[in-house]
């Protein structure tokens, strides 16, 4: 690097900010952050004079007033008098189980849809594209809106049940009703169970639930030790002794003891007056949403399914059934392993996509985080910033929390490079 | 040896395949009762096609086209096909689908959303098609401001002094030596010309009726908006793909932090910036247009999408191209302009479409905040008593038109892959 000793005993003067390339990465950046911070301050100053003209100064103390509306769908205690705070708490719970229930149905789907899609039946395959086809050209938002308009003018209402010779009738032995407001389906009951416990005052958590986690998480912990013995038994002698009997009970037993123990029972839904009572009822914007979500995101899903399968090259299944691997094997040990690695990027962004795209159930009514935060308590407060503001702050973090693990999962399955 | 063996001396000609292995019996053995599990998916798939289409079919026939509402239009029905066969309700569209296409835009003007979308067309294909003359580009770089003027209306001068700065800048801008001085210059001229502007029209009115921006609804907005964020989205998003990907730490955390905190919230609650609190960070007083509010926040949405899949691009670029480019001598943006972007841009073709369509998808997320888009307007059509209770017509025809316009968009891109694959060889 001779030529930069020369230059540098030049002396320095202006130009050379911009003319020498010493300086111009320095000078551009120095600018970049100065245009940068000069905008977020003329937006900060605006906002706030703006605020000053309104009247209404940036204050999150309307999170601890009465929220003074309902909402339809609860796992914890909530009346119209809790508070906005707890209000928002309970739509984001909702966002988290419409989003956990699409990826589940949507993964279902994708996986389905995307190795039919490859299947040699030409008719099949022809059906798998066009459902992909239908399903991603066409906007999600006019599905949700599709599904929950269909559910509700196609669908009978609780009203058609009743009589002597009712115009339709629940499905599977009288246990479950599909009706128009939602579906009701059988929900467990204990006779003599554990009651609740409240968790700081703050909310309460059924201990039943907890016992039968517990028992069935010590079920499979120690189902798992004894595949780990059993794979010592095969190190050491060369014969894997048989253990599905074994893993099996220990999964399933434990658990049936406790819920015998408990008094489990299945509460039927029972039509009493205009509507059903008992049973959990999945409301019908919780079920338009979710399979809109799980139809649409599926479509995707299986793209990528179909994509990951084809990445594997024909050599590497050939390379294992010349191994002397039973295709199950071949299966689990090389060509999932290889697939799953170009198929989990994408699948996650794509549960991430489900998530954020769970947001616009506030078109049909259902109170998720955007709903109630976003929705009500905007319009009841008026305090749009502050509202807006802790609804990016919710999707920001689980957006983040989801790409963290995304990164931790691609640095796992790196492809260890010598 | 001797005449105890038989040798063949000449070669035999080739038999023909089996019967069972050509024509249709051939071909449906092979791909649809080659096994036992096929044979049941073939029989199970073709039995749903059949249930389905005996199902449609009639509901799709025996229809109505003429009836002013539903349950006029479900007495047609029964009276025509007999009591009892449900029909479709074609009449909905016919009655609506003018107010699904222009929104509340008087009807008298319809003229100019048609115009604008011909001329789109137009502008369109010497962008889309290399074999269009290249002078057309001069139309396409016009016309935005020749859309604007036909949709919106008003004077005429605003639009064209702008177009003019920008020619006049353009022109005074070859003479001047520096890059930056030549930007100066470009700006001033604008900015000139558009001052200039107002004093044109008080000195020759000339314009045509200005359309309110509520006037708009139906797919001319939602191709307005997404035409918009399309175009505008994709030199946005190379932006922030290259401050992504460039050795500056602060322009490169500067990009990273915008592209993330985007790609980490839902579109709806950018819209829900645009319409409740964008008016709030500008200087007291300001108050803009709607439809440009949600224009930018869908534009800068985008963009952030279309940043990852350029860096994506960019990434995958063999290192040797970026160090040819350096060792030609060529500075970063000429390098970037001649060398990186044309191989990096053909590479993320796929994605970049993709990007487009779900922006263009993306744009019915507007009904939501009041604008009416075509499901906005189904939703107030599902409202009126006349056709309360119709659903599949109505979801079926703005499906439909979505449909068309993302396969166009998908197919195109297959076009232009296959194209330049061809044209590398």
């Amino acid at each position: 690097m001779a030529y930069v000793t020369e230059q540098s005993s030049r002396p320095f003067r202006l130009r050379m900010l911009i003319y020498d390339t010493r300086y111009r990465s320095l000078t551009i950046q120095i600018c970049a952050l100065a245009g940068l911070m000069l905008v977020i301050a003329w937006l900060i100053s605006n906002t706030a004079q703006n605020l000053a003209l309104l009247g209404k100064p940036v204050n999150f103390g309307f999170l601890s007033q009465p929220a003074s509306y309902d909402i339809n769908q609860s796992f914890i205690e909530y009346s119209s008098r809790s508070s906005h705070l707890r209000a928002s708490v309970i739509g984001l719970m909702n966002t988290l189980l419409v989003a956990f229930l699409g990826c589940l149905l949507a993964t279902a789907i994708g996986l389905v849809i995307g190795v039919l899609r490859l299947s040699r039946n030409w008719i099949v395959a022809r059906l798998m594209t066009i459902y992909i086809e239908g399903f991603r050209n066409v906007p999600v938002l006019l599905w949700i809106v599709f599904y929950m308009a269909i559910i509700i003018e196609v669908l009978p209402s609780p009203r058609e049940f009743r009589g002597d010779s009712p115009e339709a009738s629940m499905l599977l032995w009288d246990s479950v009703a599909i009706t128009n407001r939602g579906v009701y389906v059988p929900e467990p009951l204990f006779s003599n169970g554990l009651g609740d416990v409240s968790v700081f005052g703050i909310f309460a958590i059924s201990l039943d639930l907890i016992a039968f986690l517990v028992v069935l998480g010590a079920g499979i912990y120690a189902s798992q030790r004894v595949a780990r013995w059993a794979g010592k038994v095969q190190e050491s002698t060369g014969v894997r002794p048989a253990t599905w009997h074994y893993s099996t009970a220990l999964i399933v037993v434990p658990p049936v003891a406790l819920l015998l123990a408990l008094g489990f029972h299945p509460g039927f839904p029972e039509l009493k007056g205009f509507n059903f009572q008992g049973g959990i009822n999945m409301r019908n914007s919780l079920i338009a949403l979710w399979l809109a979500l799980a139809c649409y995101t599926g479509a995707f899903i299986a793209e990528i399914v179909r994509a990951g399968i084809q990445s594997v090259s024909k050599g590497q299944s050939e390379a294992a059934s010349s191994l002397g691997l039973r295709p199950t094997l071949s299966m689990r040990l090389v060509i999932l392993p290889q697939a799953l690695r170009v198929i989990i990027p994408p699948l996650i962004s794509q549960y991430l996509n489900l998530t954020k795209n769970s947001s616009l159930a506030i078109a049909i009514g259902y109170m998720d985080v955007t709903g109630t935060l976003g929705g009500i308590t905007l319009n009841q407060t008026g305090r749009e910033l502050e509202c807006i503001l802790l609804l990016i702050v919710c999707f920001l973090c689980i957006s983040l929390t989801v790409s963290a693990v995304l990164n931790w999962y691609n640095n796992l399955v790196k492809l260890k490079e010598r | 040896m001797d005449g105890t063996t038989f040798v063949r001396k000449e070669i035999l000609a080739a038999q023909s395949p089996p019967t069972s292995e050509i024509g249709i019996g051939g071909w449906a053995r092979e791909n649809l009762f080659g096994s036992v599990f096929n044979s049941v998916m073939t029989v199970l798939s073709a039995t749903a096609v059949v249930l389905f289409l005996a199902e449609s079919l009639p509901w799709i026939l025996q229809s109505s086209w003429t009836a002013n509402s539903l349950s006029e239009c479900r007495e047609r029905i029964s009276d025509r096909y007999g009591e009892g066969v449900h029909g479709a309700c074609w009449s909905v569209i016919r009655e609506r689908y003018l107010q699904m296409l222009f929104g509340f835009y008087p009807s008298e003007l319809y003229w100019r959303p048609i115009l604008t979308f011909v001329l789109l067309l137009g502008a369109l294909s010497p962008v889309l098609f290399p074999s269009i003359p290249r002078i057309l580009l001069v139309f396409s770089a016009v016309y935005p401001f020749v859309g604007y003027w036909l949709l919106w209306g008003g004077s005429i001068w605003g639009p064209f002094s702008i177009v003019a700065g920008f020619a006049i800048g353009i022109f005074a801008g070859q003479h001047v030596k520096y890059r930056i001085a030549m930007i100066a210059v470009l700006i001033l001229s604008v900015y000139l010309c558009f001052r200039i502007s107002g004093y044109l029209q008080t000195a020759a009115p000339v314009g045509i009726e200005p359309i309110e921006s509520a006037q708009m609804g139906g797919f001319l907005l939602s191709v307005t908006i997404g035409t918009t964020g399309i175009v505008l989205s994709l030199p946005i998003g190379i932006l922030l793909a290259l401050g992504r990907t460039s050795d500056l730490l602060i322009v490169k955390a500067i990009c990273v932090g915008f592209i993330e905190f985007i790609r980490g919230v839902p579109l709806i609650t950018l819209l829900f910036v645009a319409s409740t609190l964008l008016n709030l960070f500008m200087p007291p007083g300001t108050n803009f247009d709607l439809i440009l509010r949600v224009v930018i926040m869908v534009t800068l949405f985008a963009s952030a999408y279309m940043a990852e899949v350029i860096r994506g691009g960019l990434a995958a670029l063999p290192r040797g191209q970026y160090e040819a480019a350096d060792a030609l001598g060529l500075d970063y943006w000429k390098s970037i302009r001649l060398v990186i972007l044309p191989q990096a841009l053909k590479i993320s073709i796929p994605g970049i479409v993709s990007t487009f369509i779900g922006l263009f998808k993306d744009t019915t997320l507007v009904s939501i905040i009041g604008l009416l888009d075509p499901l906005g307007l189904s939703t107030s059509i599902r409202a009126d008593s006349d056709w309360n209770g119709i659903v599949w017509e109505l979801y079926g025809f703005v499906a439909l038109m979505f449909f068309i316009f993302c396969f166009a968009m998908s197919r195109y891109s297959m076009y232009l892959e296959r194209k330049l694959e061809i044209s590398n060889h």
